[in-house]
């Protein structure tokens, strides 16, 4: 059974993991301010969540790319830039644009929201496996820039006078914004709030198998 | 209110993650102590870990200014080409949509790895020969951490590769010096990551 810093009416510090006693306001180690539970985390988590679903919206509809060769001129948007390098033969790096540009902040759209649904309204599922799908969203979250990044490269080599121009289009920015604003949402959510409903059911299976951990239980 | 500090509570830490508590007790280099709920990593001392994290950190800053100043890409169409540094391309976008875009992908692959780089220097290097700490190194090390995840050296190599395959339709590219020293850059920031124990930096930052 764990026990909690809470629990022992303690306040454990989220940069440093030094612990005070609970109702200290700030960590006198790091200077971080100290919370045993960032209740108004939520509100953060949808208001970030909110601003990425609407800033992805024009990413998809705009052009990413303005591709100017010779005197003729072809604009692409995220989703028409991957089937293109698939019917060239590319799958495999269409197969990446199209992971890390659609799949991942759609994935992260919804894993998000059902974290923060959970929390406020009680899930039955086990605690560590939405603290998996917390760890994936901010792990993998990142990778969405590389889209953006693609963009920047190609626009900033591409610039040879009336051979051939890239410029980017509005949905770079759009995009860039969205993957911002949901790696903040992520950033937001306080993942200690997933394991309190479970604290108090039973504890599931075994101590870890990574137990070759010295940390010693308090128990 | 300020609350002192009692030699029972410092041997407390609380898992940031899952606020899980526990008593630490003596833990040897190259051994990890994992939480045992959510199996984040608490605390994972190195040996001699100070000396090889500011050995690594000032190689990689030389890397990161020769990657600015050495060309990074060459293309060539139809007898135009163009051989591109980063800060040239930094420079020649200053001002417009392109430029803003330009300049926060720099600041992105190299400008915050630089910053983290430079404080882990300035926080860790005092506290290897026995000083004390500089001043405000505390503050500098809880938003080096801030800022791990903003920091996307090896997203923008991912990147590169992909421009390459798009690029491989309308132009010839080559990489230049900057690009290889860039993939040495990513792979020792990795290595690095593995080296810092940030337990033990706070520790030792509190002495």
């Amino acid at each position: 059974m764990t026990i909690t810093a809470r629990e022992r009416g303690l306040v454990g510090c989220r940069t440093c993991t030094k612990v005070w006693p609970e109702g200290t306001p700030r960590c006198a180690r790091c200077g971080a301010k100290l919370v045993s539970r960032d209740t108004s985390s939520l509100q953060r988590v949808w208001a970030w969540w909110l601003a990425g679903v609407l800033a992805y919206i024009p990413a998809n509809m705009y052009p990413m790319l303005q591709t100017r060769i010779l005197f003729q001129t072809s604009e692409e948007t995220i989703v028409g830039g991957a089937i293109e390098l698939a019917a060239y033969g590319s799958y495999g790096v269409a197969l990446i644009i199209i992971a890390a540009s659609v799949l991942i902040p759609l994935g992260k759209f919804f894993a998000i929201a059902y974290l923060a649904l959970s929390i406020s309204r009680g899930s039955r599922r086990a605690a560590g496996q939405r603290f998996l799908v917390y760890e994936i969203v901010e792990f993998i979250g990142r990778w969405s820039m590389i889209d953006v990044f693609v963009v920047a490269i190609l626009s900033a080599v591409v610039q040879l006078n009336l051979a051939a121009s890239i410029n980017p289009g509005f949905a770079a920015l759009a995009f860039a914004l969205s993957v911002i604003f949901t790696m903040l949402s992520a950033q937001s959510f306080d993942s200690r709030m997933i394991w309190d409903r479970a604290s108090s059911e039973a504890e599931e299976g075994a101590p870890s198998a990574q137990s070759r951990t010295p940390a010693k239980d308090m128990a | 209110m300020r609350a002192e500090s009692s030699p029972e509570r410092d041997n407390l830490i609380a898992c940031d993650k899952c606020d899980a508590l526990y008593r630490v007790t003596k833990i040897e280099k190259g051994e990890r102590a994992v939480c045992q709920r959510c199996h984040t990593v608490l605390i994972a001392p190195v040996q001699d870990a100070g000396l090889k994290l500011i050995a690594m950190a000032l190689a990689c800053l030389i890397l990161v200014i020769s990657t600015l100043f050495l060309p990074f890409l060459e293309i060539q169409r139809l007898g135009f080409s163009n051989e591109t540094t980063l800060l040239d391309a930094a420079r020649a976008f200053s001002g417009g949509f392109l430029g803003v875009l330009v300049v926060a992908v720099v600041l992105f692959m190299l400008g915050l790895p630089a910053l983290r780089l430079a404080i882990t220097i300035y926080t860790i290097a005092p506290l290897v020969f026995d000083r004390p700490a500089l001043p405000h190194a505390k503050g500098l090390f809880a938003l080096s951490e801030r800022l791990r995840p903003w920091s996307m050296a090896e997203i923008f190599l991912i990147g590169c590769a992909v421009s390459l395959v798009k690029l491989g339709e309308l132009a010839r590219v080559e990489f230049g010096p900057a690009f290889w020293m860039f993939c040495v850059l990513v792979v020792l920031i990795v290595i690095q990551d593995t080296l810092m124990c940030r337990w033990s930096v706070w520790r030792a930052l509190d002495r």
